[in-house]
């Protein structure tokens, strides 16, 4: 699979007044037209990744690597203009909750339809027209009646297939997701995931899937990186997870509770040092 | 489904909790009623906006229902909940940020639940803070830090500690591992399991991961927009036989994600 | 790698403080305190704000040392001289060190402004987390009661409290206080609507904790902060209400060196003897920017706003 997104030895760094702190240490992967999945827990650095490759890392971050292109632009030097053609254009990215991402004075049905005339040019009658067609795509039955409703009086799950809707308003080739699910109940999670699923699909879109939750990621996605400590431990493809030969990704999904493999006791991971300085897979 | 043999240390009869007035009120729950017996680990399962964790701050006192009984080791609760009523049961809470006070140290957090007690005499208050923190795997070091100096999944335990302190018969776990990494939740279940089995515990447990729920407990009670779907055990839940199609979605959902599955979602209202 | 390892080079007491595993509670708390003095001192804008605390604080305190005169030595035939090398800042209508006055004033400042600080913040604090932790009518009585107090403008109700009880520092420092506590009181309450919501206020109610030590022991040491960062702000306007009572020969009076009052009586001379009024003038300027300055930095140290 030719990929769309090539990532060689990507580093984050935030320079502070004692030491500074390695957000992410030299990760390297493809995206292609698939479902990637990026795991890690609280401090692995797979959020910082996500935003490294839209060059939205907080200030005073700073981003270095060997090669970060997409379909052949170069991430690193695009200009600031570029770069916000880029965004939502081309690369969109779907923030976890939708409460802080959402204007919370304006009728989310506008909102898409100046997602859609920021980067269209088309006019307000075209807008919202197209408005109303991504409600309909993201499965929102009544598409004029929440076109019309403010960020704060839809529910979550309802938000967030929204803000799909925003972000697929431009036709991206690249939509990077940070837990996007994660502030959702699990049965409304299925219903965004399988949105998600279909789009990616029919749009042969690329999807870098970021979360904390090993066995969602192993189950939507196609293939997964799992990162510790800034690095990338293990790739392998989802079905193959239950082989995975890093003790880190072992002890992970030793250490979960699973319904239908009942344990007298969860084995604890043992972490050892090594995995940090240990190379990037 | 009764609970096994034995008095039950908690009832729940016919709660009805409404909050607001007129045409603003939410009817948060609705006519549950279950029965936990001493020992017993009693899972509350449900989305949000099911009720389960207003059926816990019920029990606990936090929260006055409209309508139901409560009664703990045998003694009926009015609106308000005794002093007493912190030596036979405890919370912990769901988020470890919120729940230490930013202020002050684990010392202060262990002791004063001594002091509020009467139990807090000079060497008396030192061995029993020792104990706790022991207890919870936590050393002495940690005795004097502040919460901004510790990780979540300590902070979990100091809470743990706090509610353990007083030595109640009852826990009342709100989501306590929601907010922690997953290396971490498994540490902080595998500390209530042995601290369970090591007491004589009863767990009253709410949580949305039903994985959590089947690892500790032995019956689990499934809510929806505050009414009860229904009560089984989990080794029912486990051999996949729940009878309502609302926990068999639950479970579907829970196992990860199927595309077909997700095609077939219905929504419950 | 924790601060105490990468300080080894420096003084032991302060890895003691910096320490990451505290033995005892006395060393916990001074870690804390140490840690947040470090924090403070960072920011410019607050340390100039407590040099000018300080720098009050010393001359109020050595002001025998610093001139050996009296502030109400008066000599007729000195009436009226500019700045010189015998008389700093010159003399006054009635030949009156404006130097030595200045300085004396410095002390009538301080003390204004102590003792109004220290009625009126626990007050403000006390009625406010009242309000805010109790609710239903005791909310609704404290706070009627505070806004019949906010609705007066300040120097209006000052004057109307020093008219009744008589003109004179104590009446002016009361007057004053009666003015200043509502705001706090505001303030705190909002506090403390926030505070009384989290977990940690439920887990302490859960463990048979009563209403009295919610509030003393949870809910104020978190409203502090904010109350802080006011009074430096409100110094600054206490410091001018003061000087306007004084002006209006209603704070302390004549012959007492108040800066407000020297100002009252250096009026007439304003422009050929500009130094009689201009001088207590600038001394105020300088001791409310100060405060201001203060009131600011510690704003951005205890209470910051990411930005």
């Amino acid at each position: 699979m030719t990929p769309i997104l090539t990532v060689d030895d990507l580093w984050v760094r935030f320079p502070g007044r004692v030491r500074t702190v390695e957000a992410v240490r030299g990760v390297s992967f493809e995206v292609g037209r698939e479902k990637l999945g990026i795991v890690g827990e609280s401090g692995s650095g797979k959020s910082m990744t996500g935003r490294a490759i839209l060059r939205l890392v907080p200030h005073p971050g700073q981003v270095t690597a060997r090669q970060l292109t997409f379909e052949g632009i170069d991430l690193l030097t695009a200009s600031e203009p570029a770069m916000r053609d880029i965004r939502g254009h081309r690369i969109a990215m779907v923030l976890q909750d939708p409460k802080f991402s959402l204007n919370p004075v304006m009728p989310v049905g506008d909102q898409v339809a100046e997602a859609w005339r920021v980067h269209s040019g088309a006019s307000w009658k075209e807008s919202r027209r197209r408005a109303l067609e991504m409600l309909e795509a993201v499965r929102i039955r009544r598409p004029e009646r929440v076109y019309r409703a403010y960020p704060h009086e839809v529910s979550g799950g309802m938000g967030q297939r929204v803000m799909i809707a925003m972000m697929l308003a431009a036709g991206p080739d690249l939509l990077i997701a940070d837990e996007p699910t994660s502030a959702l109940d699990v049965t409304v999670q299925m219903q965004v995931l399988a949105i998600l699923d279909d789009l990616v699909t029919e749009r042969g879109m690329g999807l870098v899937f970021i979360s904390h939750d090993l066995n969602l990621v192993a189950s939507f996605c196609d293939r997964v990186l799992i990162m510790y400590a800034g690095r990338i431990v293990e790739t392998c493809r989802a079905q193959e997870l239950g082989a995975a030969r890093h003790p880190y990704t072992q002890g992970l999904l030793r250490s979960l509770p699973r319904i239908d493999r009942p344990v007298p006791e969860l084995a604890v991971l043992d972490r050892d040092p090594a995995w940090r300085d240990g190379p990037s897979a | 489904m009764s609970p096994p043999a034995g008095s039950p240390v908690l009832e729940v009869e016919r709660l009805d909790v409404v909050f607001g007035h007129g045409a603003d009120a939410v009817h948060a729950v609705r006519d549950v009623s279950f029965r936990v017996a001493e020992g017993e680990a009693f899972g509350l399962v449900g989305e949000s906006g099911s009720g389960k964790t207003t059926v816990l701050r019920v029990i606990a006192g936090l929260v006055v229902p409209a309508a139901g009984r409560i009664t703990v080791a045998g003694e009926p609760q009015g609106p308000h909940r005794p002093r007493g009523f912190a030596r036979v049961s405890q919370m912990v809470f769901q988020d470890p940020y919120g729940s230490l006070h930013p202020r002050h140290s684990v010392d202060r957090v262990l002791v004063e639940p001594l002091a509020i007690h009467g139990l807090a005499r000079r060497g008396e208050a030192d061995r029993r803070v020792e104990r706790a923190l022991d207890e919870v795997g936590l050393g002495p070091s940690f005795r004097f830090r502040y919460p901004h100096q510790l990780s979540g999944g300590q902070r979990q335990r100091v809470a743990i500690a706090r509610a353990l302190i007083l030595g109640p018969r009852i826990l009342l776990l709100d989501e306590p591992t929601s907010a922690l990494d997953v290396s971490v939740q498994a540490e902080i279940l595998n500390l209530l399991a042995r601290l369970r089995r090591e007491r004589g515990l009863t767990y009253i447990l709410v949580s949305h991961n039903l994985a959590v729920v089947a690892h500790l407990c032995e019956r689990l009670l499934v809510m929806n927009s505050g009414r009860t779907v229904e009560e089984l055990t989990v080794d029912q839940l486990r051999a996949a036989a729940p009878s309502e199609p609302y926990t068999r979605q639950l479970l579907q959902a829970s196992l990860g994600y199927d595309r077909q599955a997700a095609a077939q979602l219905m929504t419950f209202d | 790698m924790s601060r105490a390892g990468q300080l080894s080079g420096a003084a032991p007491w302060r890895a003691w403080l910096l320490s990451e595993t505290p033995r005892s509670r006395a060393q916990a708390r001074l870690g804390q305190a140490y840690v947040s003095w470090l924090g403070f001192r960072r920011n410019g804008l607050a340390m100039a704000g407590l040099a000018v605390l300080i720098g009050l604080l010393l001359i109020a305190l050595c002001v025998p040392l610093l001139t050996d005169r009296s502030p109400f030595a008066q000599d007729l035939s000195a009436r009226l001289r500019p700045p010189n090398a015998q008389y700093w800042f010159g003399t006054d209508e009635l030949g009156r060190d404006i130097y030595t006055r200045v300085l004396y004033g410095s002390r009538i400042t301080l003390v204004i402004v102590g003792l109004v600080v220290v009625m009126v913040a626990p007050t403000g604090l006390l009625i406010g987390t009242a309000a805010g932790y109790m609710g239903g009518w005791v909310d609704t009585v404290l706070m009627r009661v505070t806004d019949v107090f906010l609705a007066f403008p300040r120097l209006i109700l000052a004057l109307a409290f020093v008219s009744a009880l008589g003109p004179g520092i104590e009446n002016a420092v009361i007057a004053i206080a009666f003015t200043a506590w509502p705001p706090y009181a505001r303030v705190a309450r909002a506090e403390t609507l926030t505070i009384r919501n989290g977990d940690f206020i439920a887990a302490i109610r859960l463990q048979g904790a009563g209403p009295l030590r919610i509030v003393l022991g949870h809910v104020v040491p978190l409203c502090t902060s904010s109350l802080i960062v006011r009074v430096g702000h409100d110094m600054a306007g206490i410091i001018l209400t003061a000087a306007g009572l004084g002006f209006l020969g209603l704070g302390a009076q004549p012959p007492a060196p108040e800066w407000g009052a020297m100002i009252a009586s250096g009026r007439r001379f304003l422009l050929d003897q500009w130094w009689v009024a201009t001088v207590p003038g600038i001394a105020i300027l300088v001791v409310s920017l100060g405060f201001n300055l203060l009131g600011d930095g510690l704003r951005d140290v205890l209470d910051p706003k990411v930005g």
